[in-house]
């Protein structure tokens, strides 16, 4: 059937439904307008009963006094600063929480699914059981678990005091396990330490110089280098002269006092528990993930792999897990997703993240319930947008090309 | 769709002029049950007993006013909320009215679009600590770990308390008064601080509530009141009339068990407020011994306080502020005129 009409008929309006060549187009406009309208209906209802019940629509709260503390900040913030301060230590404390926790999921997630196919019975059925265990549990009783477990099994800061304590730092006085977080020594910056950052910033570039050079000598010449340890040399020893000539990093230990231990770096117990539920549920998902991308790969290539014989850890890492990415990475980043919107479940821990402060207690404090959500929605929607979008960039160019 | 949000803005615009009076009442009558918001479980104030049915001090008050209405106390329904859901609840008009020991403060009762309808506990804010720890003084909490209910006038006095007197805290959000249970008795905070009966309430329910002391100092007002939304001016009178009566009860020696005797008296305002003279109850859209019922559901205020939070209870308060006017205290209710 040809596109251009080759009789000379003139338009009628039936012809907007029976010809095949306006129906499509009279379709689509009439459910954009339908569409259009039932969104104007949706806005002018809002309109309607926000102004019923005498509320205003205003994004003006954030500019005010918040007025409460958060426990767990990165940026610097206090409870004279404004909500949209607040707003945005929680932001933060998500894309943290998430951060670590796509890390660790992935880190378990390869590891448990490259068990799961192992040859050996014990280990396969054993990561067969942490698949399904922690996949059938909704991450919300996860989340109170791993909380509940950290309140009961570390003891309280009371219990490292005293002749009679019950319990004792770790790492020769450094390390505090209690029931409140954890207590790490935390590098204090001396003077000088711009230079030591300097040194190692120039580390890296060299490590990654290094890696070059000995790929295109293996390239050229066949022959290897031990690159690891000479990378580890490269990036830890020019850091530590320098700090041995300097001094310029110290570090701040966390010490008793009355009531905890004061200095040192404090990880919250909440951030923790959060951290590694989300990570061990997710880690559940990514590892069947792996497990079929690696089986969707032929098999004809891991034993042409023996044949050229390559043993089976570098057969893996390779060969199969190359070509196993490129069915991965799809799924992971709904998990990925995923695992970023179930972070949101932080305010039954206690764990400051957006939905805590911006969607839990500036809303609660303000009233201001519609412009809360729009903005918590908002800011989920973003983030999901951003991780999808880098991994679809990664996804593009390890896809196949074809010709 | 710009069309339809102009449009829809002239609509909001021509709304809002008029002022949108709901009738609360004619719709509770029409639904046969008051609904009721309250704690989801503060021992005294509010909580199921074994057979499931609420009781507690709020829990009375929202009994007198379905009493006021209905004439039956038990034709109402509880909504246990938290104090994220307490207000949305009461605004969005889920519950008729909220009696969940909410403080009464300024942008409550003017940003939040609701209205107090009286203050039915007058209280302050305290810390409890274990006595363990040694404290004996509010001022000496510096670096310390205290729980806190997010959402609520306590954290923002906290935060105003340990600014004022120089000292740093680090807060551990909770939700409820059970997290707060747990996480104080493991050890998880030094700290507990809310309204000084809701502490004297949580302690009452410790496994040994000798090994915990509350702190002298009351670091804030907390005038504890039920509320309602906005626009009923008919609804807010019931409410807090009811709780006049209540209190006016005690104010005139009228007892539970006395009602009867005193529908016979001869004092003028104990007639009218009984509905013997007069038809006070008529002029809300109530019958004329509302107050008669609501007195008649659990006595009057002071009857329900000994009951519920009262000296020989777990909670063991002294009526203090709460005393009437008469006796040294705040409660003063208008006349019945």
């Amino acid at each position: 059937m040809t596109m251009v009409a080759s009789h000379a008929e003139p338009f009628r309006f039936s012809m907007l439904i029976y010809d095949t060549r306006y129906r499509s187009l009279t379709i689509q406009v009439i459910a954009l307008v339908a569409v259009l309208t039932f969104f104007g209906w949706i806005v002018h209802n809002t309109i309607g009963n926000l102004a019923a019940l005498g509320k205003t629509f205003s994004f003006d709260f954030l500019g005010q006094r918040a007025g409460y503390d958060i426990n767990q900040h990165l940026i610097p913030y206090s409870n004279d600063s404004t909500h949209a301060r607040a707003a945005v230590v929680g932001i933060l404390n998500t894309l943290l929480v998430a951060a670590l926790g796509c890390a660790t999921a992935t880190v378990i997630g390869v590891f448990v699914g490259v068990l799961r196919l192992s040859p050996n019975w014990l280990v396969g059925r054993l990561a067969a059981i942490y698949v399904e265990t922690f996949r059938n549990v909704p991450v919300l009783l996860w989340i109170l678990a791993l909380m509940a477990i950290i309140t009961d099994i570390f003891p309280a800061p009371n219990a490292f005091r005293g002749d009679d304590a019950t319990a004792s730092m770790l790492l020769g006085g450094t390390v505090a396990l209690t029931n409140r977080g954890a207590y790490l020594p935390w590098p204090v910056l001396g003077p000088g330490w711009q230079a030591i950052a300097i040194i190692l910033a120039l580390s890296l570039a060299a490590v990654w110089a290094f890696g070059r050079f000995a790929h295109a000598r293996q390239q050229a010449t066949g022959r290897t280098l031990p690159t690891f340890w000479i990378k580890l040399g490269l990036l830890v020893v020019p850091a530590l002269l320098a700090h041995a000539l300097t001094g310029a990093v110290t570090w701040d230990v966390p010490v008793l006092q009355r009531f905890n231990f004061q200095g040192g770096g404090f990880i919250d117990k909440s951030l923790v528990a959060l951290w590694f539920a989300l990570a061990l549920f997710t880690g559940a998902f990514v590892a069947e993930i792996v497990r079929s991308g690696i089986l969707a790969v032929s098999r004809g290539q891991s034993e042409a792999a023996a044949a050229l014989g390559l043993r089976p850890r570098r057969i893996m890492s390779l060969v199969v897990l190359p070509q196993a990415l490129r069915v991965i990475v799809p799924p992971l980043i709904s998990q990925y997703l995923n695992l970023t919107k179930n972070s949101s479940l932080a305010i039954v821990v206690g764990y400051a993240d957006v939905r805590a402060t911006l969607g839990g207690i500036t809303m609660n404090q303000t009233g201001r319930e519609l412009e809360c959500m729009i903005l918590m929605m908002g800011f989920y929607l973003l983030i999901s947008l951003a991780i999808s979008a880098i991994m679809n960039l990664y996804n593009a160019s390890v896809a196949l090309k074809e010709r | 769709m710009h069309k339809a949000v102009v449009l829809g803005a002239f609509a909001g615009l021509a709304l809002a002029a008029g002022a949108a009076s709901a009738a609360t009442l004619d719709d509770v009558k029409a639904r046969g049950t008051l609904k009721c918001g309250v704690n989801a479980g503060l021992a005294g104030f509010a909580a199921p007993d074994q057979n499931g049915r609420w009781t507690g001090f709020d829990v009375a008050y929202c009994r007198a006013l379905a009493a006021a209405i209905f004439g039956d106390q038990e034709k109402v329904e509880f909504t246990p909320t938290t104090t994220e859901t307490r207000f949305t609840a009461l605004v969005s008009g889920e519950i008729d009215v909220l009696a969940r020991n909410s403080t009464w403060t300024f942008t409550r009762d003017v940003d939040l679009k609701m209205d107090f309808i009286g203050v039915n506990y007058y209280d302050g804010q305290g810390f409890m600590v274990p006595k363990a720890l040694g404290v004996t003084s509010a001022k000496e909490l510096d670096d310390a770990m205290i729980c806190i209910q997010t959402g609520t006038t306590t954290e923002l006095n906290l935060a105003d308390f340990f600014k004022t007197n120089g000292m740093s805290y680090q807060p551990v959000p909770i939700q409820t008064e059970a997290e707060a249970r747990q996480q104080f008795l493991g050890g998880a905070c030094d700290a507990y601080t809310t309204d000084a009966s809701g502490l004297a309430a949580a302690r009452s329910g410790y496994p040994n509530p000798d090994d915990y002391i509350i702190l002298p100092e009351i670091i804030s007002k907390e005038p504890l009141g039920p509320v309602v939304r906005h626009g009923d001016n008919q609804w807010a009178d019931i409410g807090r009339w009811t709780l006049n009566a209540l209190v006016e009860a005690e104010e005139l020696g009228i007892t539970k068990a006395n009602l009867e005797e005193m529908k016979g008296s001869q004092n003028p305002e104990v007639r009218r407020l009984l509905g013997v003279d007069g038809s006070l109850g008529k002029m809300f859209g109530l019958s004329d011994d509302w107050a008669y019922n609501a007195i008649a559901a659990n006595g009057n205020y002071g009857e329900i306080f000994a009951a519920t939070i009262g000296e020989g209870t777990p909670s063991n308060l002294a009526r203090g502020l709460n005393a009437q006017w008469k006796d040294g205290g705040l409660l003063y209710s208008p006349p019945f005129r």
